[in-house]
């Protein structure tokens, strides 16, 4: 048992032989890996080369993806997606950044009210509500407008309570510094609290970005026409081309829907994972 | 018969401050007895008193009196808040944690309601308002886009429930005896003993048995009623099998990958990315895999082994197997994420010294790692299963649509098919309240068991 001296054993190294690791670890990822790359596999292929199980890459990567991205406008889709995507985190963010600043630094009168009546949204999701709210909003005219998908999703609980907790514990010397200077709050939150804070923005914006990328129910319940549909919704169409099950063009556009999503979580992984662990600070 | 509830409420409404609050007195019993009764009045009221109406069954009844003691139960515990900040009982510590901090802005008293107020009007008008609407409608016998709605009291409640009071009422009394019986004797008992742990397995019995309790409150169907039993098992083997396939295949992963190995940063990328595929995908990818004429499932089967595997979605066990697999490989990368946060906060120490001591490695794993684990565990038990009640919808959409003869038709599927899909709203917002119900429990059972039983040990 040698090399137990505490700084020289780092944590959960590996004693010994590291091949078993190395081998566990390669299959595990190739098992998880395994439905993407055979829709990638898919997605090359036609209807007879997929019948007839070929492993080799086909020869119709072109033609389903003009099926997809031509025929059916998945590229508006994808826009239409990208623009909700967009709006949501975006205010989501600026909003928890308005209600972590209220709840931090200033003192009021009701403020534990309001801190439950944000709580008790926690335990509100919008599904359990769906069907009061689809007719609400069908009421106020909105059906078919990105309106009805984004703003029923710009405030969240989870986000004003991230930067509250953030905020909480960050050093009382910046505010006191702040005030001397005479900075007004906003001026305060754009030019200290920012600026200090992008691990935090950075991981909410991660987690409100896929959320609202993958959002399927609210969007096929709002959403009746094509052309102002999002893509996650608008894979269905694909499922039918022709009168037919085409598999590729299908495979192929779920693969498309997922990489804007995947882009974001790979950029920012390193900030989400350094933002999450203060997330996770009690 | 509505007196019988006022008179109830207003005797409990002092025995509830008397048993809860540090200062006691006649004009406190005097409000809280005041309170409750408004409390209780406030369902009749909106309701007309339908549950006491010469037609009205005693299941109804049994609800009207149910809603009027939800009712003053809330309006006590309101009550009870107020009190307990009149006695400075209120721990800041907890509620407020770290955000009262000496200085803070002076300004006029409307700054912070401004910068509060954008996120107030979306919760309003996006959330509390649908919530009432949802309870509102749940009562009614309205169709999509019909002007009109009639007031059908609880009976779209009653018609998914049997039809007995008596035992609608005596199944949740033996269930939640049950959980506080085995909570009674595991306090009782010493640790390490043998009447503990035999107290240990009274308390999994008992959580079990609240389960049993609403499924037998269910109704199978026939006579009338809706068979809402079939939806109540499917989504219970639907979550179960999503969260248990989801978190242990997470930690087994995560503490796989956890160490400190050359290229462990790539590794960690390759077994966390499906956290960035939506549940829609996850039903394309998979819907692929298992396809009965294209799939390489079906095939490979087939021709190495020969098996032949019926179409999935014409057999139960097969498709709700399928939504499991392709919902729990969705949700993995999720759990080994937060799993290797987790891991990082193990005590190293205590792991050197029990090799020292001679521990097998799967002694060491389930005496030092899962306790340490515990909060992070509990964690996700809750996301996994939010997850498997609500974003399960696209997945099953695009697998099997409820296929077989409903047999994955989960609460949130049957939901949209009753409410959107039959456009019968008010039949769908009773399944929606159902729904609500359940997701309260969950939310309430975090916040009561999250400081007790988890361990924050460690740093």
């Amino acid at each position: 048992m040698a090399g137990l001296a505490p700084g020289v054993q780092r944590r959960g190294m590996v004693r010994g032989r590291k091949w078993p690791f190395h081998l566990g670890l390669t299959a595990t990822a190739l098992i998880i890996a395994f439905p993407l790359l055979y829709a990638a596999l898919i997605a090359t292929q036609n209807n007879p080369e997929i019948f007839s199980f070929r492993v080799t890459p086909g020869t119709a990567l072109r033609s389903n993806f003009e099926a997809v991205w031509v025929n059916r406008d998945f590229a508006g889709a994808m826009w239409n997606t990208v623009q909700m995507s967009f709006y949501v985190t975006a205010g989501k963010t600026v909003l928890s950044l308005l209600a972590g600043l209220a709840f931090v630094y200033f003192k009021f009168r009701g403020k534990w009210i309001v801190f439950f009546f944000v709580l008790v949204t926690l335990m509100m999701p919008t599904e359990v509500m769906i069907l009061a709210m689809f007719r609400m909003v069908s009421g106020f005219g909105w059906q078919d407008t990105m309106t009805a998908l984004v703003a029923p999703f710009l405030a969240s609980a989870t986000g004003a309570f991230l930067f509250r907790q953030h905020f909480a514990n960050l050093p009382g010397e910046l505010l006191e510094a702040s005030q001397i200077d005479g900075a007004s709050p906003i001026k305060f939150l754009t030019k200290v609290l920012i600026p200090i804070s992008w691990n935090v923005i950075a991981a909410l914006s991660v987690i409100q970005f896929v959320y609202t990328w993958n959002m399927f129910l609210w969007p096929s319940l709002i959403i009746r026409d094509e052309a102002r549909q999002v893509v996650q919704v608008s894979l269905q169409t694909l499922t039918n081309i022709d009168g037919a099950l085409t598999y590729g063009p299908l495979m192929l556009a779920a693969i498309i829907a997922s990489i804007p999503p995947a882009i974001v979580f790979l950029l920012l992984q390193k900030r989400f994972m350094s933002g999450f662990a203060i997330g996770q600070d009690k | 018969m509505l007196i019988i509830g006022l008179v109830g409420a207003a005797l409990v409404g002092p025995l509830y401050t008397w048993r809860n609050s540090d200062t006691v007195s006649v004009r406190r019993f005097g409000i809280a007895s005041a309170v409750a009764v408004a409390g209780a009045a406030v369902s009749p009221i909106a309701m007309g008193q339908c549950g006491f109406a010469a037609e009205a069954t005693g299941v109804d009844a049994l609800f009207a009196y149910g809603l009027m003691a939800g009712g003053a139960l809330l309006a006590l515990m309101a009550l009870q808040a107020l009190f307990d900040r009149a006695d400075g009982k209120v721990k800041e510590s907890t509620a407020m944690a770290g955000e009262i901090r000496t200085g803070g802005y002076r300004m006029g008293w409307w700054v912070p309601w401004l910068l509060l107020s954008p996120t107030l009007i979306i919760l309003l008008v996006f959330l509390y308002r649908p919530a009432v609407e949802t309870f509102t409608l749940s009562t009614q016998l309205t169709r999509l886009g019909a002007p009109k709605s009639v007031d059908v009291c609880f009976s779209n409640f009653t018609e998914v429930l049997i039809d007995n009071p008596f035992k609608l009422v005596l199944y949740p009394l033996l269930a939640i005896g049950a959980v506080y019986g085995a909570r009674f004797w595991t306090r009782r008992s010493l640790p390490g003993s043998a009447s503990h742990r035999a107290a240990g397995v009274a308390s999994v019995a008992a959580m079990l048995s609240v389960f049993v309790a609403l499924y037998a409150m269910f109704s199978p169907g026939g006579g009338g009623q809706i068979a809402y039993r079939p939806i109540y098992i499917n989504t219970v083997i639907i979550s179960v099998g999503i969260v248990a396939l989801g978190m242990i295949g997470g930690l087994a992963v995560a503490y796989l990958a956890f160490r400190d190995i050359r290229g462990g940063t790539l590794y960690r990328t390759l077994l966390i990315w499906p956290y960035a595929i939506s549940p829609a995908v996850a039903g394309v990818l998979f819907f692929m895999i298992f396809d009965p004429t294209a799939g390489v499932f079906t095939h490979v089967m087939d021709s190495w082994f020969g098996i032949d595997v019926p179409n999935y979605r014409e057999h139960a066990v097969l498709a709700q197997g399928a939504i499991i697999l392709a919902s729990a490989w969705k949700i993995l990368g999720y759990n080994i994420l937060f799993y290797l946060a987790g891991l990082q906060t193990v005590p190293i120490d205590q792991i050197e010294a029990a090799v020292i001591d001679g521990a097998s490695a799967w002694q060491r794993f389930t005496k030092i790692v899962l306790p340490a684990l515990s909060p992070i565990t509990f964690f996700l038990l809750v996301t996994n299963l939010t997850y498997a009640f609500f974003e399960v919808y696209a997945t099953i959409d695009f697998m099997t649509k409820g296929a077989p003869a409903g047999k994955t038709s989960v609460a949130i599927y049957e939901i949209i098919r009753v409410g959107v899909n039959n456009g019968d709203l008010g039949r769908g917002a009773a399944q929606s309240v159902l729904l609500f119900i359940a997701v309260i429990g969950v939310t309430l059972w975090q916040f009561r068991t999250s400081g007790s039983r988890v361990s924050y040990g460690g740093a």
